[in-house]
């Protein structure tokens, strides 16, 4: 046994073996590119999607404003929840879409997170004011029992309180007909 | 202005990466020329200053990021004035573009020392490789300038920056990416020297020595990079965990299989003179891993904790480079290696046999490693989403890890070229006793450990004795440092398996909900929550609960993990309090309030579970004395070498 000749490896049958490496290269790329081309769907979904809003009640973001608690959503009309803050700038990019929403009879409610009351209101004069009532979570709280793990992020809540959509992410004019077609879902 | 200065910086360089491309290309053609030759001094001179020019450009970089210049679209993104100043120069490489501009960097510079201080290859040779990497660069100067310019303007200058993640907000991580890209690029190098013996046809010895302390020193920092990440992973994502087989994991440990493979196959060339076709195969499959590794990470195709959010768009330029470089490379090889001449003959029972079968069984895990990591990229093209974890990955590679370790114990008491039986069994027997006493030990006392626990602290134990050896084999002359690298590192991979195997084997968990004044018990801890209390950092909020912990009737320790809210973005952390004692970790997260106002507590003792990361550190550690063995063996032999060359069967081809 110990007169068997032992080659390296590349070089025992020199034929096919040497290009077998660019071939799995050329496959790893086929594999790749097609992964590239069909982008997956990368957003980690809220778990409430589909359930009840958690219970919260929060105080108002700005002075002499309504605060926010669940129970506002419960009134039978489907309406957007909009969680942002002053200092996050995509909420500056879905500003106008917001305003957009508004103006066409959508009801907004926001929530503002760690936030100071005269930040917002700032933030509201310089980018218009969609919201209807404003809720500050200062820690977080609300935020996290939503599943939203950062700003902006939008959800579809239907007029029983149920989440049906949720958008990750500022929402760019492309994604206002998705928000509708959700919103009329939702009020059906 | 400095932001100008650096971009303008930046083109010059990769202005001059293309001159040294075209001037290498010009040159190898006309090998005879009086232009040729008059070209070829400059070469060397184009490759350093490429490299000075990029270095004050990523200086340029940190300048901006020191001063938080928020006029620069990048800092607005990333940083923030209030953040501590080690994470505002982190801030320079913890973002896509940043440690895109840190990779040429490392690129450019280690091109610049390659044309500084290599003697030992030819002159062909030479100009080959500080083409192929100019080749190289290009592709990233592309990249970086075309798709991912750092120093982009932002119009208007934000009030306030976006902030860093603040997972990242972390000493070990500050400095865990640079690590990795040290690595990833050094990698770089071996591919360019391998283009570069494939050019010129002079794979031989020579081209090993040569490559030899750029592999060394890629794989030390691959390694401490992987360590280090190991540990973060394990104590800032809360979960008590230290490999998760996350894609981003994977990335760095599959370029690390490779150039563990090709740290043992350039061995061989440089000493026996052969394997050379599959040594030059593996420095391309090395930097393959890099690249295909940051093309995983980057392109946004794989879902995972830390990947970049980056968009298709660069992904698809990071592919073409992919497939430019790495098909390119093969196509090479593919085209030269049936005229790289045999190498040496060696026989079944050698130490070169082991290192071949070795080498094997490293491919084997990195093939496994890459098919579980892409696999769920091809499920998802059939429209099935899954994710594969530790019960595909574990196995698998434990099927090709296990015989791997059993033939490290023996590989390095085997004669080179041909061995025999009566040698097999002198090295087998200590090691392989061992290893039996390990495995009765476990089973009459270590109840309930699983099989793979149980066969991995056998194998620790067969392989910690093994690695010894090789220092009393030869009584005569001392050990040399080399040899001292590979004992220290063997011992490492023995210490760490060692340390994996009694982890998964004997960890104690507990999960409660506990209110003030209730204690809990863990293994042999009795673990006491006194308060929660909220507590402020620079740039971050937290609640801290405090515990006491005492072992038996011994002395109560205070632990405060905390639970820690990160203002801008805002995320939160969780801060696992740690104690180390000889024989284990007690390991605490604070978990979220219970509406009937108790707080979750998740408990561990993990016993030896930082042996993990101590053998992580002796691998590198014994990387480093093997690197500087070769460099000062390398002073101490020059005048030599000559003849110590000539008398090899090296079997090299002659330069055409």
């Amino acid at each position: 046994m110990s007169e068997a000749q032992t080659q390296e490896p590349a070089a025992k049958s020199r034929g096919w073996l040497i290009w077998l490496p660019l071939g799995l290269f050329v496959l790893l790329i086929v594999i790749a590119a097609f992964s590239l081309a069909n982008p997956s769907d990368r957003v980690i979904p809220s778990k409430l999607v589909g359930q009840s809003l958690p219970e919260f009640d929060l105080p108002p973001a700005i002075e002499g404003s309504a605060g926010l608690k669940q129970a506002d959503f419960a009134d039978g009309k489907p309406k957007l929840l909009n969680v942002f803050a002053s200092w996050c700038l995509p909420c500056i990019v879905e500003a106008p879409q917001l305003d957009q929403l508004a103006k066409s009879g959508v009801t907004i409610h926001g929530i503002a997170i760690r936030d100071r009351p005269d930040d917002v209101q700032a933030f509201l004069a310089r980018n218009g004011n969609p919201y209807t009532r404003i809720g500050a979570d200062d820690i977080s709280a609300v935020q996290l029992s939503l599943g939203s793990s950062g700003v902006p992020e939008t959800f579809v809540i239907d007029g029983e309180g149920k989440i049906v959509h949720q958008h990750i992410g500022e929402i760019r004019p492309e994604a206002v007909p998705l928000i509708l077609e959700k919103l009329e879902e939702a009020g059906r | 202005m400095i932001a100008e200065i650096g971009l303008g910086l930046l083109w010059f360089a990769a202005a001059l990466s293309v001159m040294q491309l075209g001037l290498g290309i010009m040159i190898l053609r006309d090998r005879e020329s009086a232009s040729a030759s008059a070209f070829a001094a400059t070469l060397r001179p184009i490759a350093v200053i490429q490299g000075v020019m990029v270095a004050l450009s990523f200086l340029c970089l940190i300048q901006i990021f020191w001063v938080t210049d928020l006029s620069v679209k990048l800092v607005a993104t990333n940083s923030h004035s209030l953040k501590p100043w080690l994470y505002k120069l982190a801030g320079a490489w913890g973002n896509h573009e940043g440690s895109m501009l840190l990779w040429v960097t490392v690129m450019a510079v280690s091109g610049a020392l390659v044309a500084m201080l290599e003697r030992r290859i030819s002159q062909a040779m030479m100009i080959a490789t500080l083409a192929a990497q100019a080749f190289v660069s290009i592709g990233f100067y592309a990249f970086l300038l075309l798709s991912s310019n750092p120093f982009e303007r932002l119009v208007p200058t934000p009030p306030e920056g976006a902030g860093l993640n603040p997972l990242l907000q972390d000493p070990g991580l500050a400095f865990h990416p640079p690590t990795l890209y040290f690595g990833y690029v050094g990698l770089s190098i071996a591919f360019s020297f391998a283009v570069g013996a494939l050019v010129t046809r002079e794979v031989g010895p020579t081209f090993a020595r040569a490559m030899r302390p750029w592999v060394l020193g890629a794989w030390i920092f691959l390694t401490l990079g992987i360590t280090a990440g190991s540990y973060w992973a394990y104590y800032e994502l809360g979960w008590g965990g230290w490999w998760f087989w996350d894609p981003v994991e994977n990335a760095s440990l599959m370029p690390w299989l490779a150039a563990t493979a090709l740290l043992h196959s350039v061995t061989v060339l440089a000493n026996r003179g052969a394997l050379k076709a599959w040594t030059v195969m593996l420095a391309v499959v090395a930097f393959s891993m890099s690249m295909v590794g940051t093309f995983l990470v980057r392109s946004g195709v794989l879902t995972s904790v830390h990947a970049f959010a980056v968009d298709p768009e660069r992904g698809s330029f990071i592919l073409v480079l992919l497939a430019i470089y790495i098909g390119g490379a093969l196509a090479l090889f593919g085209l030269r290696a049936s005229t790289v001449q045999e190498g040496a003959k060696f026989q079944f029972l050698s130490r070169e046999a082991a290192l071949v079968a070795n080498n094997l069984l490293l491919m084997g895990i990195l093939a496994i490693v890459l098919m579980g990591t892409l696999y769920p990229l091809v499920t998802e093209a059939s429209g099935t989403k899954v994710s594969i974890g530790p019960p595909y990955f574990n196995p698998a590679s434990a099927i090709f890890f296990i015989p791997m370790v059993l033939i490290m114990a023996v590989g390095p008491m085997l004669r080179w070229r041909k061995s025999d039986k009566a040698q097999l069994t002198a090295a087998a027997a200590a090691p392989l006793l061992a290893g039996a006493v390990a495995l009765l030990l476990v089973v009459i006392f270590g109840s309930g450990a699983g099989i793979l626990p149980t066969l991995g602290l056998a194998l620790a134990a067969t392989l910690a004795v093994a690695s010894v050896m090789p220092l009393f084999r030869s009584k005569t002359n001392r050990a040399s440092l080399p040899i001292w690298g590979m004992v220290v590192a063997h011992l490492g991979v023995a210490v760490t398996m060692a340390g994996m195997a009694s982890e998964s084997a004997f960890t104690k968990e507990t999960l409660v909900a506990s209110a003030p004044g209730e204690s809990h018990q863990v293994a042999d801890w009795t673990i006491t929550l006194l308060a929660v209390e909220p507590v402020a950092g620079r740039n971050w909020t937290a609640l801290e609960a405090r515990l006491s912990a005492q072992r038996g009737e011994g002395e109560a320790i205070e632990l405060a993990p905390q639970a820690r809210m990160f203002s801008s973005p805002p995320t939160n952390t969780s801060e696992a309090a740690l104690l180390t004692r000889w024989d284990g970790q007690l390991y605490a997260v604070l978990g979220e309030r219970a509406p009937d106002g108790r707080w979750q507590l998740r408990l561990w003792w993990k016993p030896f579970v930082p042996l993990i990361w101590y053998g992580g550190i002796m691998i590198g550690f014994g990387g480093l004395l093997a690197l500087i063995g070769r460099l000062f063996q390398l002073r101490r032999t020059r005048p030599i070498r000559k003849v110590e060359q000539a008398s090899e069967p090296t079997g090299q081809t002659v330069p055409a």
